[in-house]
């Protein structure tokens, strides 16, 4: 198997099983192809930032974001997914030195940081809709659990894919193509933190200065 | 530890130093951007806009730092990619708020 060969074969089936130069170029165009993936989940997130800045005032006489948001908590769970993403980072150093329990430590560490943010931002929705503050409340609320809570369905996939990948780790050990798995949930993770930083800023910060 | 640029289309390394600076810068302009709203030192427009640009910044802090998104040969493509999106979201947001807000204030 030459270098030249799997390279003209994007996508083609079986190339995980050669892991051998190949997979190196397979790596890059696979990782630029998830890069236009996560610029195509961008514009969703956008459709959602529209929508919710355009419906933010609609509160049809229910609460509003300053009778809601809790900043020391939204500060909190801000911490907990850049330091999750800072520990897949470090996952990654590890990876590329072939420091496979470094590795699995970080994935674990930003696992449990991922699920600890997780944890809040579900008890934040339950004591909203607790308090008759759920979606079908307002058209502020419906804007604002569409667009939190898709971010909070990627993250719960995002933490799915980290239990798939450690599994991987176990069974597979780190291969060229679970690398190249590693390096893609990498670029996934960081993403969510970085549509994170728009929606403290938009929903919570902005929300509570209105 | 070396690589070099075109080592990694899409998938750049990054080292212990540059996720510690990313993380560092970060955290530092989340707490002023948490820190302005809850201490209530700035009147209401002047706070707004440095919500913005401190959000501005740390996207710009995370891409580089973290996605490794830079102007080398390598990240062409995804920055231009990048860019684009950028412009989509341009229009999406901005004309959203335009029509509708220009909408409200005829209602």
């Amino acid at each position: 198997m030459t270098t030249a060969q799997t390279a003209h074969l994007p996508g083609a089936p079986g190339h995980e099983a050669h892991g051998g130069n190949g997979s190196h170029d397979m790596g890059e165009i696979q990782a630029f192809g998830f890069w236009l993936y996560l610029m195509s989940d961008l514009i969703v997130f956008s459709a959602l930032f529209a929508t919710y800045v355009v419906m933010a005032h609609n509160y049809a006489g229910g609460p509003t974001p300053k009778d809601l948001f809790e900043l020391p908590a939204v500060l909190v769970e801000t911490m907990l997914l850049l330091t999750s993403s800072a520990a897949y980072g470090l996952a990654m150093v590890a990876m590329h030195k072939g420091d496979l329990r470094s590795v699995r430590l970080g994935l674990v560490a930003a696992f449990a940081l991922g699920l600890g943010f997780l944890v809040m931002e579900l008890a934040e929705f339950h004591h909203f809709i607790g308090i008759g503050a759920g979606p079908d409340r307002s058209g502020f609320l419906s804007a604002f659990f569409t667009l939190v809570g898709t971010h909070g369905l990627h993250v719960t996939f995002g933490l799915l894919w980290i239990v798939v990948m450690l599994a991987q780790l176990a069974s597979k050990g780190l291969t060229a193509p679970v690398k190249g798995r590693l390096t893609r949930l990498g670029m996934f993770w960081h993403f969510l933190d970085i549509v994170w930083i728009g929606v403290f800023t938009v929903v919570y910060l902005l929300g509570v200065v209105q | 530890m070396s690589h070099s640029p075109t080592d990694n289309a899409g998938a750049a390394v990054g080292t212990v130093k540059s996720y510690a600076l990313g993380f560092a810068a970060s955290v530092v302009l989340t707490l002023v951007s948490f820190g302005l709203v809850m201490g209530g030192a700035l009147p209401r427009l002047p706070l707004i806009l440095a919500l913005f640009a401190l959000a501005v910044i740390q996207l710009f802090v995370q891409l580089r730092y973290f996605l490794h998104v830079d102007r080398s040969s390598a990240m062409y493509w995804n920055l231009m990619a990048l860019l684009f999106t950028f412009f989509l979201m341009f229009l999406f947001i901005g004309g959203s708020i335009w029509i509708m807000y220009g909408l409200h204030e005829r209602m």
